[in-house]
């Protein structure tokens, strides 16, 4: 499974990880402090430039995953234009564009390892006390493999279903669906404690 | 012990999975996609705390950068962004349907699956997921709650299909719906 993080190098993807996220989450909670238009709009300038300096492709690329938030964008303009409250408006559209693209750039610039390294750190203080942490380890190795999986079993199923019928199959597959996750989970954990079990 | 970890890992790809079907556009124009039925089935199926653990796994694994949210969209944009609320409500809504299926045996499972759905996976859901509009586009409550309406005819199917598939799973595997069994 491919992750979010751009192919694209930038200096940010040298940044340890776990400074990113820091800088990230106290950057989010300052902006939804302030409702200052100006401020806001310098941070989402901050926010272009950090992406210019990855290139056209790394920028380009921020903007696709920007897509969920536009909708929102323009409900909100089209609504402070109605009530004639732009202050307030540019504010809110300024803050959710700012928030946004730079929580995206942490996740476009932190490699899957490098974040799972980090939630092994935060984690480090439970195995101290004596709480293990492998199970989380392998559900979360667990997921990675069997997304594609059943992915790769909906799409047979629906196949199936066409086969038979000119109808799309839609909610139909999803007992069938659900009742193989159930039939592999038995034979995985059957396998894992065959192999000495989760410690 | 293996057997729940692999459960609720599985069960966390089913919610990944259900978000690659495509999506159904409803008469109103309004797309609602498969994703949250897998929420309310880790609930219905699993229980409370198993399927919670279960989607909050599957949010571990969105916020650290897999693309598994229904778009394939994903990072951790989604947890400050408009819908972030909806996010942090499934863990809470897994729990309180996996919670009432668990209590409340006397009806057959269909019912109790499909009310627990509609309480938890709708009603509670709705509650964090509006504040969190409200929040972020600095609106009040009741605007934010004008924005969400249109998504609850999709989300009542789905809590429907999820009472049916969690009946045809009980009568199929009786020992695999861990909120009856035990």
């Amino acid at each position: 499974m491919i992750s979010l993080t751009s192919p694209v190098e930038t200096p940010f993807h040298r940044w340890p990880a776990g400074l990113k996220l820091a800088g990230l989450s106290a950057a989010t909670f300052l902006m939804f402090l302030t409702d200052d238009p100006w401020l806001l709009l310098a941070a989402l300038g901050g926010v272009v430039a950090a992406y210019a300096i990855g290139g056209w492709r790394f920028l380009a690329a921020g903007l696709r995953l920007l897509r969920p938030v536009w909708v929102f964008v323009v409900v909100v303009a089209a609504w402070h234009l109605y009530t004639a409250d732009l202050v307030g408006g540019s504010a809110v559209v300024l803050r959710l564009l700012a928030a946004v693209g730079m929580a995206n750039l942490v996740t476009m610039t932190t490699r899957l390892s490098d974040m799972i390294a980090v939630i092994r750190l935060l984690l480090a203080p439970l195995r101290r006390i004596g709480l293990s942490t492998g199970a989380l380890e392998i559900a979360v190795a667990l997921v990675i493999r069997f997304v594609p999986v059943l992915a790769q079993k909906g799409g047979n199923l629906a196949e199936a279903w066409r086969a038979r019928s000119p109808r799309r199959a839609g909610w139909r597959i999803v007992a069938p669906l659900a009742l193989m996750a159930l039939d592999d989970a038995d034979h995985v954990a059957e396998a894992l404690r065959a192999r000495g079990g989760v410690q | 012990m293996e057997r729940n970890i692999v459960l609720i890992a599985l069960f966390a790809a089913l919610i990944a999975a259900l978000g690659l079907v495509p999506k159904l556009t409803l008469i109103s124009g309004v797309p609602i996609s498969a994703q949250s039925l897998g929420v309310m089935l880790c609930g219905t199926v699993l229980g409370a705390k198993r399927g919670a653990l279960a989607v909050l796994l599957f949010l571990l694994l969105v916020a650290v950068g897999l693309p598994l949210l229904a778009g394939g969209r994903g990072g951790l944009g989604m947890f400050v962004g408009v819908t972030a609320g909806f996010l942090y409500g499934w863990v809470i809504a897994a729990f309180v349907t996996g919670w009432i299926v668990e209590t409340w045996r006397s009806v057959p499972l269909f019912w109790s699956a499909f009310a627990a759905s509609v309480v938890g996976g709708i009603i509670v859901l709705y509650v964090p997921g509006i504040i969190g509009m409200a929040l972020v586009l600095d609106k009040p409550l009741a605007v934010a709650t004008g924005f969400a309406t249109p998504f609850l005819p999709g989300d009542v199917i789905k809590a429907v299909i999820a009472g049916l598939v969690t009946a045809a799973l009980y009568r199929a595997r009786p020992d695999s719906v861990l909120s009856r069994s035990r």
